[in-house]
């Protein structure tokens, strides 16, 4: 029970910041595969509606191993939040439970609060919004920039790629001006 | 997961500047990485298929300018990046499939607006 409940525990960035760096040398070894997992979103098009778009036309099994690591992703996500279900919620500074709260965030276990991401709330246009159009945007920007927070932002930053670099300044501006001033707006 | 990496509620504290987990995150991760990426070039490490490591380098275009600002937008808005919505539908957030549908969406209609938009 020990085991156990260390590991409920959420673990330090010390320890998970490693793990997730040592992905990319790894992935490289196993075939020169470049960590990013916004590409399995183009892999999931090319495979279900490729429609003869010419960006959707290439050999979607030649990167099987991107659809691979999402259902990994699934997996983990499956292990951490139902075999390993946190009963409480994760310690947050206090700052951040005030902002929430302003914004009607209760505290709660999880990782999504239930106040915007359910099924029940989803049919208001704030809520659409946030979900429906956000998550149309992080596929949309994703791929437009060729990359997200792990293919810019740790696989490209740590290959020195400088365009990775523009654009891990950009999507962190856009994401700090978003949460701050836009978020706010919409629910409150 | 386990680190917090997936979760809304971490991302906002990292917006708003006051926690340092996800920070702490990027700032290990990152030289980690770098740190193997060297030893396999400085050993010039086979991969398992026996071919060099090999690390095409980027061309700088609009698109990261653009296409990051509104994934920017997205990701504060969303709370994830492509990785935790896949996270997020394996721990039993059914909801959150619909993130994953309309970024299926979006990257679709990138693809579609592709020769059109400005890179």
């Amino acid at each position: 029970m020990e085991v156990i409940n260390f590991l409920r525990q959420p673990w330090p960035w010390y320890i998970a910041g490693p793990i997730i760096g040592l992905t990319v040398p790894l992935l490289l070894l196993t075939g020169n595969r470049i960590l990013g997992i916004s590409s399995s979103l183009r892999d999931l098009c090319a495979m279900c509606f490729p429609a003869n778009i010419p960006f959707l036309k290439y050999n979607w099994k030649d990167h099987l191993w991107n659809i691979f690591f999402a259902i990994g992703l699934l997996l983990g996500g499956f292990i951490g939040g139902v075999l390993l279900h946190p009963v409480t919620a994760m310690p947050l500074s206090p700052a951040t439970i005030h902002s929430l709260q302003g914004m009607g965030i209760s505290r709660q276990p999880g990782i999504l609060p239930v106040e915007i991401f359910s099924w029940a709330h989803l049919l208001t246009w704030q809520h659409l919004l946030i979900v429906v159009g956000g998550g149309f945007l992080v596929g949309f920007g994703t791929r437009y920039s060729g990359g997200c927070t792990s293919g810019h932002g740790i696989a490209g930053l740590s290959m020195m790629q400088w365009p990775s670099l523009v654009a891990t300044i950009l999507f962190f501006t856009g994401g700090i001006l978003t949460a701050n001033f836009i978020l706010p707006l919409l629910i409150h | 997961m386990k680190s917090d990496a997936v979760s809304w509620f971490r991302m906002q504290e990292m917006f708003r500047f006051q926690g340092f987990q996800l920070f702490g995150i990027f700032l290990t991760a990152i030289p980690t990485s770098a740190l193997g990426i060297f030893i396999i070039k400085k050993l010039k490490i086979k991969t398992l298929d026996g071919e060099p490591a090999r690390i095409v380098k980027k061309e700088f275009n609009m698109g990261y300018v653009y296409g990051s600002l509104l994934f920017g937008i997205g990701w504060g808005l969303t709370g994830a990046c492509p990785g935790p919505i896949y996270v997020q539908i394996g721990s039993g957030l059914s909801i959150a499939i619909v993130t994953l549908l309309s970024a299926m969406a979006g990257t679709w209609v990138y693809s579609y607006l592709k020769p059109k938009l400005p890179h």
